[in-house]
């Protein structure tokens, strides 16, 4: 479904040249779960904003169902509407109502009318537990609903696959598991999801597959048991000793 | 509680006190020039009183009728087969009912209240600062876009055109704007300047704007984006909204700013609110008297217009 062939990706900070993502490849099957792990700085968020072009790669090639999505003919805003992304500080509008901010694109995007719109939004947010503060503003909100909101936001484009860049990372303790919570039954669903995370036990239970990034490049892919038993690098080793 | 109250009340009368010695000052100063002070030579220049005669336009016929003890209606029948009719004063009537009445005679006259030439200068004030500022947010938008385009020959063309006007004064830009573009393109001088206010406005816009735009956290464009929103869709329900409501006290600022440089365009002729000023001053020698009033209503427009302002944003702090 999602074909990450040898692509690189540079910074320019200052003078320094920074190889965020350096020869990476990887693909992910439909309805696969991968979940990226890796070190601060080790390129897995670029990595994933690389997929739907937030980031535009420099080198390689990125292939969702068979489109080559850097190409000059691709329509990206076509591509995105089909990739849902979730971020790690959430991105919510605003001065939009959660009503509004999941509404938004159906209509824009996806030229649903406003009643087709509505029905979507509250079966979401029933999905996400949170159905009665469709007309609150998004200030009103604890964390882990505002994260709620901004998935059932990301989920209300009918998306083929759906990133999530360190979805919990910015929460209190106690409001990660509502969270994770609705990414399992995504993950249980079948929905193909990109997650990077440190949520061992998320990764653990709904993985098909982990990536360890370090400086760059993907340095180990296996399932999520081989990871906790016995991983083949070094670094791998340093890492999951350091997080878990 | 109290002792407070009593400390606030003190300050308070410390600043009449301070008020009043100013104005007591200003006395003193314009005794020692010998001046004379004509305060009721000014109202007539807000509004007055004239006699307005009426003429019949053709050869016909007159009927009058009487509306109260001062006014009469007259209808003027005329044989080419039109009709005129007007209020007169009874006591003005040169006709009786069912009189002929032979081309250009006076029939009557009327008293008419009139806007005086102050209001008409206001007037002008207000149409001018509208119009421009109307015209300086598009410019001051599409320049301030421009500003963080990624595209080289906008951007290119974008800081050209801000750092060309704001790097040059205003009176200048007025006068080129009339004597060269306005020779050059045949427009106006209302026009003329006009346009030269919207452009010196807009590129100051711009910049507010700019700063607005960039002042939203990135992460705000990209969830837009990364739902399949355009640029252009993201720009108009994400962006603008959120940072009109931040730009909204420098943009407040940039437009009372602008009421004020309006006056500038009197030096080409045009006669707003400084212009009138300045003809009362030359038939009436009180220019003292001129000045302070035109001040006082430029104050009362850009007071009012903070004081708007304040309301908006009040209303608009809502959400947040």
């Amino acid at each position: 479904m999602i074909k990450i062939d040898n692509i690189c990706k540079t910074f320019i900070v200052g003078t320094h040249v920074v190889k965020a993502v350096d020869h990476c490849s990887t693909h992910i099957k439909k309805g696969e779960v991968v979940v990226v792990i890796g070190p601060s700085g080790s390129g897995k968020s670029t990595l994933l904003r690389c997929i739907n072009q937030l980031e535009t790669i420099d080198s390689g090639q990125i292939l969702i169902d068979d489109v080559d999505i850097t190409h000059r003919k691709t329509n990206i805003n076509k591509i995105r509407a089909e990739v849902g992304m979730v971020f790690q500080s959430f991105n919510l509008f605003p001065h939009k109502s959660v009503q509004e901010n999941i509404n938004l694109a159906q209509q824009k995007v996806r030229k649903r009318s406003k009643k087709e719109a509505n029905e979507k939004t509250d079966y979401l947010l029933k999905k996400v537990g949170i159905e009665q503060k469709a007309h609150v503003f998004p200030s009103q909100l604890s964390g882990g609903q505002q994260q709620r909101v901004a998935i059932a936001r990301a989920l209300a484009m009918d998306p083929k696959i759906m990133l999530f860049d360190e979805p919990t990372s910015a929460l209190d303790p106690e409001m990660v598991g509502e969270v994770l919570e609705v990414m399992l039954t995504l993950a249980k669903e079948g929905m193909t999801m990109a997650v990077v995370s440190h949520e061992m036990g998320f990764a653990r239970e709904v993985a098909d597959a982990v990536v360890m990034m370090d400086e760059g490049k993907i340095i180990e892919v296996g399932d999520p048991e081989h990871f906790f038993t016995n991983p083949d690098q070094e670094r791998t080793k340093l890492f999951l000793s350091q997080i878990l | 509680m109290l002792s407070n109250l009593l400390k606030k009340g003190f300050w308070y009368l410390c600043l009449v006190a301070v008020l009043v010695f100013l104005g007591w000052g200003l006395t003193v100063m314009t005794d020692k020039i010998d001046y004379t002070w004509y305060w009721n030579r000014i109202p007539q220049y807000f509004f007055f009183t004239g006699e307005v005669e009426k003429f019949a336009n053709e050869n016909g016929t007159i009927h009058i009728q009487q509306l109260d003890d001062k006014f009469s209606q007259v209808s003027l029948e005329y044989d080419i087969g039109t009709k005129d009719t007007f209020k007169v004063r009874t006591d003005s009537l040169k006709f009786q009912d069912g009189d002929r009445v032979t081309d250009v005679d006076k029939v009557g006259a009327l008293q008419v209240f009139s806007q005086g030439i102050l209001i008409e200068g206001l007037i002008t004030t207000l149409e001018i600062s509208l119009y421009s500022s109307v015209l300086g947010i598009i410019f001051g938008l599409v320049a301030g876009l421009g500003r963080i385009s990624k595209n080289p020959l906008i951007k290119g063309l974008a800081t050209i055109y801000v750092e060309l006007i704001r790097g040059t004064p205003l009176l200048v830009q007025i006068f080129i704007f009339y004597f060269f573009l306005g020779t050059v393109l045949q427009i106006d001088r209302f026009a003329a300047g006009t346009m030269a206010l919207a452009l010196f406005v807009g590129a100051y816009v711009a910049e507010i704007i700019r700063a607005g735009i960039q002042s939203i956290h990135p992460g705000q464009m990209e969830a837009s984006r990364s739902l399949g929103m355009n640029y252009f869709q993201t720009m108009t329900y994400i962006i603008l909204p959120q940072a009109f409501k931040r730009i909204m006290p420098p943009l407040a600022g940039q437009f009372i700013s602008l009421i004020k440089d309006s006056s500038l365009v009197s030096v080409i002729a045009i006669t707003d609110l400084t212009k009138a000023g300045r003809e009362i001053s030359t038939s009436t020698f009180a220019t003292f008297e001129v000045l302070f009033t035109i001040a006082a209503m430029y104050l009362m427009l850009t007071l009012s217009l903070s004081m708007l302002v304040r309301y908006i944003e009040r209303r608009f702090a809502v959400s947040d």
